[in-house]
């Protein structure tokens, strides 16, 4: 057992146990707060993938970002504080029973292929995946057109957002 | 090393927990952060089959940056369109939140 | 290489040398060797917040025409450690119904943040925690721990004053955080590189000689970052009680309070090494570890000048810093990114380079100046007259009750 092995199991097992609390808890809050734990298993998996932009991306867009707003959103959806509101659904065992069929049949489907067991293949040293994915994401012959169209999302989400979550009464 | 087969094991178990988060739950935000879990195991699927398969070609750290933005654009908006139904329905209970049905 | 090459290197060296003496397997040493730097560099940190603290009460007392404190030790040096000692001892409150997990981490938590920031600082040519090539989206990522750090604060305290305390100062930390770091890809743009060492590398002439108006603005957004005068609605004693941290005792209380004051040195730091050349100084090629002290005379220069804003300025309304945020900084922030950019590309490898750049933005800000004239002038002419009152007359001399 190498230590980087050692280390992807930690890893591992620290983003399900927390990913199982965060669809199991009652208390959105923590559930949120465990969210933010399974987030940064997630970074620290990209970064033993050799992707580190994307790791300090996911800390940055993810943690940063969407976990606070998680956050706030609970907080500002909350009915009264007293009255105990049902957060899962009523037979829940039926649910848990179709995903752990989901998850049998794609282990089982992914088995079946012969890569699935490959080891990673070597990268030179001294290859910048950072400047390489910068050029592709503006190069004409690379990525920019989803590059663009991201970007027209982003600006159609954020006046989206914005004119949906006005407060009310302005036009009355 | 760490072979292909443990991310793509993790990458499938962490989509089928959030699978189960998304339909086991009534409350809206704790959906949409069903969601965001399949979202980071999908990511993490790319990244892998990216790292495996194909190192030279960039195309998957590019694929993974788009769907970083996706992610981010969908909460935003899907967070606006919970905390406006909240402010006229007081309630987000998935269940609750039938104004098309008569 | 003798000792005053590189003393870093030598003692490294001589501790796996130690280390391969008794025999121990290569993962361990490197672990271990990797472990001490780790505990050097975390340690220099949270050394430093001890002088660091003396040094801002000194300051500021100064500017308030007092002599700060200076009983406890000669000039007060030790009056941190006097502090550190009384909040030790002070009874560790836990009020019920708070949430104990979360309210026991987010102090730490808070520290964390910003020692983190110390792994990839250049000290010296050479000198780095660790040089990955994301420095400064790195440094922009692990700010948003500080930020969950506020908002857990906030709610585990069960108390609707640290929650509504935490809100603003999540709104704030988040809305700052855009100017900032669109500031912080000028310096990015200038080096070609988002390595730490790369941008100091590059730094051949000053950044702040080919754009002035970023690093004034990077100053002013990370003043609101780390939440210090005039920004400090978020902790004022007489704003929202006490904020976040209303509910803190004792050292955690302490911890809050220390890592604010590491994150303005660092902020000094960031600054120094953004744009006035980080270790770059005279006499570097003699003895290359001279470059720490260079590093850290910048970063007191800019730390002197955060507690000098601090020192001098009123608060700021959180609506006004908001509006100021987004309607200002933003947009301005962005448009010097477009001039740097296509100026950069337009007058690279020229001569006038430097001229050119400094140029942009004297004219950026020229611009932004009469913008905020018009929009000051519309905004006094809208404002209400003020109505004259009936005022209470006092009794005719002489008359006495």
């Amino acid at each position: 057992m190498t230590p980087i092995q050692g280390v992807f199991l930690i890893t591992a097992a620290a983003i399900l146990w927390s990913a199982y609390m965060v669809v199991t808890r009652d208390n959105l809050i923590h559930s949120a707060l465990y969210l933010i734990i399974t987030l940064f298993g997630v970074a620290v998996l990209f970064v033993l993938l050799e992707a580190g932009f994307l790791a300090v991306v996911q800390v940055l867009v993810y943690i940063g970002a969407i976990a606070i707003l998680m956050i706030f959103a609970v907080m500002l959806t909350r009915g009264d504080v007293d009255k105990l509101e049902q957060v899962s659904i009523a037979n829940s065992g039926f649910v848990a029973m179709i995903s752990i069929l989901f998850f049998s049949t794609l282990i089982l489907l992914m088995g079946q292929w012969p890569a699935f067991s490959s080891t990673a293949p070597e990268l030179e040293a001294g290859r910048d995946t950072v400047v390489e994915l910068g050029t592709a994401l503006v190069s004409p012959k690379g990525y920019v057109i989803p590059f663009e169209v991201a970007s027209v999302l982003l600006l159609a989400a954020l006046i989206g957002a914005l004119y949906v979550a006005r407060p009310q009464g302005k036009g009355k | 090393m760490i072979p292909l087969s443990w991310y793509l094991v993790l990458s499938a178990a962490l989509f089928s927990i959030g699978f189960y988060g998304v339909l086991s739950r009534k409350n809206s935000v704790a959906i949409l952060m069903g969601l965001e879990l399949m979202l980071n195991a999908v990511n993490v699927n790319i990244v892998a089959f990216w790292r495996f398969l194909a190192p030279e070609n960039i195309a998957g750290q590019a694929f993974a940056v788009i769907v970083f933005a996706v992610a981010a654009a969908e909460v935003a908006v899907g967070l606006a369109l919970v905390i406006s139904i909240y402010r006229r329905q007081k309630t987000v209970a998935a269940d609750e939140i039938d104004l098309m049905k008569w | 290489m003798t000792f005053w090459d590189d003393p870093i290197a030598l003692i490294g060296q001589w501790i796996v040398d130690l280390m391969v003496q008794l025999n121990l397997p290569t993962n361990l040493i490197v672990f271990i060797s990797t472990l001490v730097g780790v505990i050097v560099v975390a340690s220099f940190g949270l050394i430093a917040v001890i002088f660091l603290i003396w040094l801002e009460r000194k300051v500021a007392a100064r500017f308030q025409d007092r002599l700060g404190p200076n009983r406890a030790g000669p000039y007060g040096l030790l009056q941190t450690l006097a502090d550190i000692i009384k909040l030790i001892t002070k009874e560790d409150i836990t009020p019920a119904k708070a949430d104990k997990i979360a309210f026991n981490i987010a102090p730490v938590l808070s520290v964390v943040a910003v020692l983190l920031i110390w792994a990839v600082i250049p000290f010296a040519p050479g000198w780095i925690g660790t040089d990955i090539n994301v420095g400064v989206l790195y440094i922009a990522a692990v700010g948003s721990f500080g930020i969950v750090s506020v908002l857990m604060a906030g709610w585990s305290s069960n108390n609707k004053y640290a929650l509504l305390g935490a809100f603003r100062a999540v709104a704030q930390l988040i809305s700052y955080e855009v100017p900032m770091l669109i500031t912080l890809l000028i310096p990015v743009l200038l080096a070609r590189t988002m390595g730490m060492m790369g941008i100091v590398e590059a730094q051949s002439t000053w950044f702040v000689l080919l754009a002035p108006l970023p690093a004034f603005l990077f100053l002013l957004s990370s003043i609101a970052e780390i939440g210090r005068t005039p920004f400090d609605l978020l902790e004022a004693e007489s704003e929202i009680v006490a904020g976040f941290h209303t509910e803190y005792t004792g050292m955690k209380f302490g911890l809050f309070f220390a890592g604010e004051f590491l994150h303005a040195f660092t902020v000094g730091v960031l600054t120094a090494i953004f744009f006035f050349g980080g270790w770059r100084g005279p006499f570097l090629d003699q003895l290359p570890w001279l470059g720490v002290f260079y590093l850290m005379a910048k970063a007191l220069l800019g730390y002197f000048i955060v507690m000098w804003v601090r020192s001098t300025l009123p608060r700021i309304r959180i609506d006004h810093m908001l509006a100021f945020n987004w309607k200002f900084l933003t947009p301005l922030s962005l448009a010097l990114l477009i001039v740097t950019a296509i100026l950069d590309k337009a007058f690279e490898g020229s001569g006038s380079h430097t001229i050119a750049l400094f140029a942009g933005n004297v004219l950026i800000f020229l611009v932004s100046l009469v913008a905020l004239r018009q929009v000051s002038r519309r905004q006094q002419a809208a404002r209400k007259p003020f109505k004259k009152r009936k005022v209470a007359k006092a009794p005719a001399a002489g008359k006495a009750s």
